[in-house]
């Protein structure tokens, strides 16, 4: 409670410090070299930083020391902890007082306060930028080590190479990734297979042949495809589209062939999320047909070609490097999609080719070992992360791979 | 008359010319049908979401008389509302039942049910409804007061056309004897459909009342969680474009970020739950299911969107404004505050708008940090509660709605999903409506 206090006694010094430090600049204002502002700024900014850093570090080696002793000491620990509080408040009110003082002495017509305020805010810019890469780091840091504490579990030869996935509660679970992938794998494929030809065909038709007018209509439309969140596909596979291959392919159904025992299978999340991908595909095709210089094409037309030669033997192999990278981005949303796979495609580990099983995937295995009541230390829980480091490594691959691909050929025309 | 050679003759086609021109036809029909396999999709879609869900903002009600007899709910006669509040929801159950054989008696309805069966078609929450009423207005006791009871699900299910006599087999949770009777209170205006505001304001209820779950908690943990997301990723994500887009110097670090900036937006969301479990709950003991780590998580998750956005807003801006701001004497950091910022404010809006609206969307990292539908029961009172106790999102909740196995639940997922959609799409229209209203081409 006393923390709060502390931080608003700081900030209210800062303030004082931003209103003296402009009357200063103000009063001397005989050529200064910054504007008011600067000065007053720069006094709140020498105020505030290095009391939260004393406050910060404080916190950080209080909670680490006294962590320790609560164990012990816990008769002795209430007053320590009362002078240590009481300690740290004074400190850090001097701490902030001292520099107050010292940037009020600081300021005066020639001292550059706009350059070192500018500089403080480039630097608060740089760590936010750096941001991105802290996610990265903290993605990989956060999975390694749980992932390294499962492999102590639990022997790395079946996670990698064991057929069988069938975790239970006396230890002896069986968890391999292969089965697992072997779902993935399948389940995209069918993906793209729907996404790409319907995807690329209407980019195609999109900016080849359509009227400006249908032009803007189908595309805001194909937009509003792709903004649906993918629980909304999931539901749509879960209680439409798995129901209505049943009673296409069901034992009860319209071709009476019993190919279908559940509405669960491959082909309905595969072909959901194939839907899912058809904006994504198209505009990612789009762009990159767009960027296909005109006088490639103005050039075959010259040449006595039709639309669609000029398509099939001009655009498409110039654009072909574009193409493959949008089809493997998609291939890495396919992969790492969670949604549609757990609500469509089941929860059966194994090796079948009939897409009209369940199988399972390597999200849905993710969610389902992290939301149970398992003990959270049991190889069990932990293969979760170890799954999901085999995702990501999977997807940065694929992704990485795809924008050096897109990158190299967005170049080739600019 | 000579026949005209067909090899030479510009009138009549050669078999190569008909061969493509069939393939030029071929091809446009094939990018046709692409469009409207792509355009029926989203009609099919949006048509199953309408036709199932509008359902869920109707619900079957049973307006009874009851006698909210002195003897059974306080005995004493005192008022005392610590009395009253020993009444349990099991003392109330018999005055439904006294209600159900007192119409039964006063209309004249022929039925072999016993008054249990009866009651049964009412909704579990009923005794509940009834004594949070009388505990807040004790006065109610000893006179006969008119109650609008929400019908079981089954019963619902039936004005609907979900549950039919046939479809009920051998149900033990209703009996087609019960449906008859319902069929009686129907026709006199007993039963009755009507909207349902409870769905849109309410909380989540257990499996076992389908018809008392509303989505209005977990429309509140959403509305948290984007509250944390627009706090905290708007100002960093323009800060970090900023640095990108106007002072980042060309070398191997900026490299390095943007690198990481484009392979984030495209890593799966489910890995951002695995990374907010480990760090934020594990390592730092942030509450569990709070939407206060769940608007972080999304955070993470929406930065590398906005900041490509805003970066692609602060791109737009010409260079002259900058020149001609430095020219007149301005700083870097002036030039980019003062001018170029205030001019690519549209575009980062709508960029955060969407940014958003994905994030809203988003339903598996909250699965992974304990966001589950379950835990949306108890509507929060302060901010802090708002951000720290235990709440669902929108879409988690839809999810656990179509986890449970009966299908009442599912009406109630649509619904969810039309509420969802609104959301959306109010959203994206405003981000449209910025886009046109504000945009400027140099």
């Amino acid at each position: 409670m006393l923390t709060h206090i502390l931080i608003l006694m700081v900030l209210a010094l800062a303030l004082l410090g931003f209103w003296l430090g402009k009357r200063k600049a103000i009063l001397a204002a005989t050529s200064l070299h910054s504007l008011p502002v600067h000065y007053a700024s720069y006094v709140l900014l020498m105020t505030i930083l290095p009391a939260s850093l004393t406050l910060a570090i404080w916190s950080l080696a209080e909670a680490w020391l006294l962590h320790d002793q609560s164990l012990t000491l816990s008769t002795t620990n209430n007053t320590l902890a009362q002078t240590d509080t009481a300690l740290k408040s004074i400190v850090v009110i001097i701490v902030a007082v001292l520099s107050l003082f010292f940037a009020m002495q600081k300021v005066s017509p020639e001292f550059r306060a706009r350059n070192v305020v500018e500089k403080f805010i480039l630097a608060a810019l740089m760590v936010c930028a750096a941001l991105a890469i802290l996610t990265t780091v903290g993605i990989v840091v956060s999975m390694v080590f749980e992932t390294a504490h499962f492999l102590n579990l639990h022997s790395w030869k079946d996670f990698f190479f064991g057929l069988d996935w069938s975790p239970n509660f006396h230890g002896d679970s069986a968890l391999s990734i292969l089965p697992l992938l072997w779902g993935t794998l399948y389940i995209s494929c069918v993906a793209l297979l729907v996404a790409v030809p319907v995807g690329l065909l209407s980019a195609i038709y999109l900016s080849e042949y359509a009227s400006s007018r249908i032009r803007s209509i189908a595309k805001p439309l194909l937009e509003v495809l792709a903004g649906i969140p993918t629980i909304v596909y999931g539901l749509f596979a879960l209680l439409t589209f798995g129901p209505f291959l049943r009673d296409l392919f069901g034992p009860e159904g319209f071709f009476a062939v019993g190919w279908m025992s559940d509405t669960r299978s491959v082909a309905t999340a595969g072909i959901v999320m194939g839907i899912m991908l058809i904006p994504f595909i198209s505009s990612l095709s789009d762009d990159i047909i767009n960027a296909v210089p005109q006088s490639l094409r103005d050039g075959s037309f010259g040449l006595g070609a039709t639309q669609s030669e000029t398509i099939k033997h001009v655009l498409l192999p110039a654009a072909l490097p574009g193409i493959v990278g949008a089809i493997l981005l998609a291939a890495s949303r396919a992969i790492g999609e969670t949604m549609i796979v757990v609500l469509g495609a089941g929860a059966i580990a194994r090796f079948t080719g009939n897409p009209l099983e369940a199988l399972t995937t390597v999200t849905t295995r993710i969610v389902s070992q992290l939301t149970g009541d398992g003990d959270f230390n049991s190889p069990e829980t932990l293969v979760a992360f170890a799954l999901g480091l085999t995702l990501f490594a999977l997807t940065l691959g694929l992704n990485i791979f795809a924008l050096y691909y897109v990158r190299k050929y967005r170049e080739q025309y600019e | 008359m000579i026949e005209p050679n067909p090899h030479k003759s510009l009138f009549v086609a050669s078999a190569q010319t008909k061969q493509r021109a069939t393939a030029e036809k071929r091809f446009h029909m094939l990018g046709l049908t692409a469009i409207f396999i792509a355009l029926s999709m989203l009609a099919i879609l949006m048509t199953t979401i309408v036709a199932k869900g509008s359902g869920a903002f109707q619900q079957s009600f049973i307006t009874l008389d009851v006698a909210l007899l002195e003897a059974k709910l306080d005995k004493k006669g005192t008022r005392n509302p610590d009395n009253l509040k020993k009444v349990t929801t099991f003392g109330y159950a018999p005055l439904i039942k006294a209600a159900m054989e007192q119409i039964v008696v006063a209309r004249g309805i022929e039925t072999d049910l016993t008054s249990k069966d009866m009651a049964a078609i009412v909704s579990k929450s009923a005794a509940a409804q009834m004594r949070d009423r009388v505990l807040n207005d004790p006065r109610l006791i000893g006179t006969t007061t008119e109650f609008k009871f929400l019908a079981n699900s089954w019963i619902d299910g039936y004005l609907k056309g979900r549950v039919t006599r046939e479809t009920i087999g051998k149900n033990k949770n209703i009996s087609s004897a019960q449906l008859d009777f319902a069929d009686r209170l129907i026709e006199l205006g007993i039963i009755e459909k009507s909207f349902n505001i409870q769905f849109i304001l309410g909380a989540d209820a257990s499996d076992q009342r389908p018809e008392d779950a509303g989505i209005g908690v977990a429309i509140i943990g959403s509305f948290a969680m984007m509250c944390v997301v627009l706090l905290l990723a708007l100002p960093i994500g323009v800060a970090a474009s900023i640095y990108l887009e106007e002072f980042a110097p060309e070398n191997r670090l900026t490299d390095f970020i943007e690198v990481n900036v484009a392979n984030l937006a495209a890593v799966p969301s489910i890995v951002f739950g695995i990374l907010g479990l480990a760090f934020f709950i594990n390592m730092m003991h942030l509450p569990q299911s709070a939407p206060l780590v769940g608007g972080l998580v999304l955070t993470l998750m929406t930065l590398p969107t906005i900041i490509i956005s805003t970066r692609a807003a602060l791109k737009a801006v010409p260079p002259s404004i900058r020149s001609a701001a430095l020219g007149v004497g301005a700083s870097k950091m002036q030039t980019t505050i003062h001018h170029v910022l205030p001019l690519a404010t549209p575009g980062i809006l709508t960029g955060t708008i969407l940014g958003l609206a994905q994030a809203l969307g988003e339903t598996a990292p909250l699965l992974l940090i304990g966001m589950i539908g379950y835990v949306a029961t108890n509507m929060p009172e302060t901010v802090s509660q708002g951000l720290l106790s235990p709440n669902s999102a929108m879409p988690a909740q839809i999810y656990e709605w179509a986890k449970r196995a009966d299908p009442a639940f599912y009406e109630r997922a649509w619904g969810g999903i039309i509420i969802l959609l609104i959301f959306l799409v109010t959203m994206n229209l405003i981000a449209v409506r910025l886009r046109r209203r504000f945009e400027r081409r140099w």
